[in-house]
């Protein structure tokens, strides 16, 4: 002991003292998942991609997105982006524009020449898909990339489907749908056009396919009956817009009426303005509230000059003019009539009043259920027949592109699954990552970046694109908006804020650890956690 | 909501890259540069006061002093002294012989810091190393009532020191007494919730950052340990400077506040965004800059985490007193114009 004077003990150090006994729960990092993946009828990993994106890492991001989703320029221009409507940033400024970085990146893509590659070897397995929609797109896309061989067969002579023959050129640039659907069939997938299946059985027989998608889509207008006069000039909104990609454009005249309240009413009028109609009214049985189609897609139909008429119902068609009824709705919500008529000028009148699906194809398939017009399908999109699955318009969905595409991707994995005589079984979801999770202090103000339209003028006269693209500076900024829902972004908070100097920060990319020998379980690192990629878990004692 | 491009004919509609709008206020930011992050961001960070102390959990002095000191260290290239006033910071990172302290470190006495700093400062200079920097440091207690008289000399005779007080509002370590910092209406041991006047009477204490701002120093200032940057920007600037400076940084007592581990940073958040301790900066007597309310909250917000004040919020009604201390916040705001007349944010 050989010690100054009044020295008597050693010096030590407080790394003797393991104060994580005192613990009674443990921060966890964990994984939530983020309302906008929640939100995705594509179950893209939003999210996850824009992590890549707002580094700057667009390749990554383009990469990580078509994991889920082959078709993102298309998905950036139609869909309906649900995820934004779920984005956690809404309650904070306004939602990032999921949709505008989703766009930006698909352009890239195609710019780039950036191409897919298979995931797996060959299976040497053989899969039909009926259709070259977005569902069997979808499907043919992700089947590929599993290792089998796919051969899309398609009635019509150009593939895509509805986003062809019934989405408008002005929201989708045909340049753009041909690009996505070429870095499919560049991937081994092979589309036969102009081949109309007629029985299903035969040609899974004939071509020796293991297993069958269907995904014919619904391309049947529904009909009304309404008294017409012979020189009444009646079309329907499917005929309309398919049309319009061919060579003989629809004869519209001067003042065209659209009947329904869906988006595709809203696609019809557009266009028939574009094609020089004077007036283009689209007449309604309810109200602007009960409408079913996007009120996003009305404003820029107003804007171009389409005009409503609400709550009124045709009752007669004459060449030249048609009569209404006027609506009132109950207190139900129903319209019901009035007994009060109306007589409006109209050289055309365009049905848009919904599509049925041609089933045709399934005659003589055994076990196969059909109701109310629409396939019958499993969870796992199977339908009662084994080995034929099916999705997109014609089973029972929302029938929009995503949800097809979706649809496409889900019947992908129970088809690999089932060719392996597997059951596929997806992860167990995790929590979701809900606005109380999160610690938003930390979020700077950031509002949100709009995408320029294109004037009003050159949108009533030509089928321009309306919805233009952000540039990189605007996109990156857009993609850094995200709050990370769930998900540790490694802003070194956690790191930071720990009294007890308790987390180990591992380096870039390689996240946290809890050091428990010292964790004091006094929770500041989940509680100041930005986006909620923290839990406490109560420890055993 | 602006909206800053949809006018714009294409190729001007280009938005400046005004923010990285993910992890702006936080610790860390992986996109950007490492200089640009927080000295606690780095995985070099000195960890001044290291794992192992005895601190109870979410204790924010522990947390304060860490903030502080391994900026200063930073700042003084680990050229850097400590002495301690007694108090929790003392006593729960150095049971002798242990230590947490991962630099020289000296305690004396409960109220002679800022004596003891002055002469190890004086020592420096003999030896000619003037390059090796003092901080004292203590609580509250420590600073504004028992070690008052050594630290308003220091002051006074522009000592080459920094003195850091780390207020917890009370005497935490002996029991949570009251001391010249703790709030009016709060409870403590000293101050009771009974009796006519519940708790911590109104019209007491004292504000030091305001009396060394009347010794006319080179550097005060306020801070939190909810803003980090802030705190660092502080100490950093403080070690840049030679005299005498002094920095009060709230820390929050879960044990002594009533409130629960986790909200120690959210209850020192609050603490700035209702108003009731105002963040500013003085160089020379004149104060120069504040740090202005970014979400504006009534004072409610702040007391309704803590039960040294649940007195006040009790049986569903509000006491007036809560009136009184919301008039205080809003004395603060108008005294150091806390709010922007535009409402724009820090």
């Amino acid at each position: 002991m050989d010690h100054p004077f009044a020295i008597t003990l050693d010096v030590g150090t407080s790394l003797i003292n393991h104060t994580g006994s005192w613990r009674t729960s443990r921060p966890e990092y964990v994984h939530r998942l983020p309302p906008c993946n929640h939100a995705c009828p594509a179950g893209e990993d939003i999210q996850g991609w824009l992590a890549h994106a707002e580094g700057g890492n667009y390749e990554a991001a383009w990469r990580k997105l078509t994991e889920n989703n082959p078709l993102p320029a298309v998905m950036g221009r139609v869909c309906y982006h649900p995820c934004e409507g779920a984005c956690n940033r809404g309650a904070l400024d306004s939602s990032v524009g999921i949709n505008s970085v989703e766009r930006f990146l698909g352009d890239l893509a195609i710019k780039n020449g950036w191409s897919f590659q298979a995931t797996a070897p060959s299976s040497g397995k053989k899969v039909l898909v009926v259709g070259a929609g977005p569902s069997g797109l979808s499907a043919a896309y992700h089947l590929a990339r599993l290792g089998h061989s796919v051969t899309i067969k398609e009635a019509g002579p150009l593939p895509g489907g509805m986003m062809r023959f019934g989405i408008p050129k002005y929201r989708l640039p045909r340049d753009v749908l041909d690009a996505e659907v070429k870095r499919i069939t560049d991937l081994g997938v092979t589309i036969e056009y102009n081949v109309k299946i007629a029985n299903i059985g035969h040609a899974m027989t004939e071509g020796g396919f293991d297993a069958a998608f269907l995904a014919v889509g619904a391309h049947i207008a529904k009909r009304a009956y309404i008294p017409a006069g012979e020189a009444a000039r009646i079309l329907d909104a499917v005929q309309v817009l398919r049309s319009m990609e061919g060579e003989d454009k629809p004869l519209l005249g001067r003042r065209v009426v659209v009947y329904g309240g869906g988006n595709t009413a809203l696609d019809v009028a557009r266009t028939a303005k574009r094609l020089g109609a004077e007036e283009a009214v689209i007449v309604y049985r309810r109200t602007r509230e009960k409408m079913p189609a996007h009120d996003f897609e009305l404003e820029e139909a107003l804007e171009e000059g389409v005009m409503m008429k609400w709550l009124s119902t045709i009752k007669n068609v004459e060449a030249g003019s048609i009569t209404v009824e006027k609506m009132q709705l109950d207190d139900k919500g129903f319209p019901q009539p009035t007994g009060e008529f109306e007589t409006l000028q109209a050289d055309s009148v365009v049905l848009a009043l919904g599509q049925d699906v041609d089933l045709s194809l399934l005659q003589g398939v055994p076990g196969l259920e059909v109701k109310d017009g629409v396939v019958q399908v499993g969870p796992n999109m199977m339908t009662g027949a084994p080995g034929i699955f099916a999705g997109g318009d014609m089973v029972p969905s929302e029938r929009t592109v995503t949800v097809a595409v979706g649809h496409g991707k889900k019947a992908a994995r129970h088809i690999d699954a089932w060719l392996g005589g597997e059951t596929y079984q997806p992860a167990p979801p995790h929590e979701v990552a809900t606005a109380d999770k999160l610690n938003t202090w930390y979020y700077g103000e950031a509002p949100k970046t709009l995408r320029p339209l294109l004037e009003t003028a050159r949108r009533t006269s030509t089928f321009e694109e309306v919805v233009k693209g952000l540039d990189e500076s605007n996109a990156l900024y857009e993609a850094r908006r995200c709050l990370s829902c769930g998900n540790c972004f490694e802003c070194d908070n956690c790191y930071g804020v720990c009294p007890d100097n308790a987390i180990i920060k591992l380096g870039p990319g390689l996240g946290f650890q809890i050091n428990l020998d010292y964790c004091k379980g006094c929770g500041i690192c989940a509680q100041e956690c930005p986006c909620g990629a923290i839990g406490m878990v109560p420890e055993a004692i | 909501m602006t909206n800053h491009t949809a006018t714009l004919p294409p190729g001007e509609a280009v938005q400046k890259l005004k923010y990285y709008q993910k992890g702006t206020f936080t610790v860390g930011n992986r996109l950007v540069t490492e200089a640009e992050r927080t000295v606690q961001a780095s995985r070099d960070r000195s960890n001044a006061l290291t794992c192992g102390h005895r601190a109870c959990q979410g204790c924010g002095e522990a947390l304060g002093a860490r903030y502080a000191i391994d900026a200063a260290m930073r700042a003084t290239n680990n050229n850097l002294i400590a002495v301690n006033a007694t108090g929790c910071l003392e006593v729960f990172t150095t049971p002798y012989p242990e230590t947490s302290w991962q630099l020289p470190w000296l305690h004396s006495l409960f109220g002679n810091a800022a004596a003891v700093a002055t002469g190890v400062a004086a020592a420096m200079r003999v030896k000619k190393r003037s390059n090796v920097r003092v901080i004292a440091q203590g609580g509250d207690g420590g600073t504004t009532d028992i070690g008052f008289q050594c630290l308003s000399g220091m002051f006074e005779r522009n000592d080459d020191v920094l003195y850091i007080c780390y207020d917890n509002e009370g005497y935490m370590n002996t029991g949570v007494q009251r001391s010249s910092a703790t709030p009016p209406t709060a409870r403590t041991a000293t101050t009771p919730a009974v009796g006519p006047e519940p708790g911590n009477v109104f019209g007491t204490g004292k504000s030091v950052p305001k009396i060394a701002v009347a010794h006319n120093i080179p550097y005060v200032a306020t801070a939190t340990v909810a803003d980090l940057h802030d705190l660092e920007r502080k100490v950093t600037k403080a070690m840049s400077i030679h005299g005498a400076r002094y920095i009060q940084i709230n820390v929050p007592c879960p044990l002594g506040w009533g409130a629960a581990s986790h909200d120690t940073i959210r209850i020192a958040r609050l603490s700035v965004e209702c108003g009731i301790y105002p963040i500013f900066e003085a160089e020379h007597g004149k104060v120069t800059h504040v740090r202005k309310i970014r979400r504006q909250v009534p004072v409610t917000e702040y007391l309704k985490l803590q039960r040294r004040f649940a007195h006040l919020l009790k049986g569903g009604h509000e006491d007036p007193r809560v009136a009184r201390l919301q008039a205080l916040c809003d004395s603060n705001i108008a005294e150091y114009g806390l709010v922007d007349a535009a409402g724009e944010d820090a």
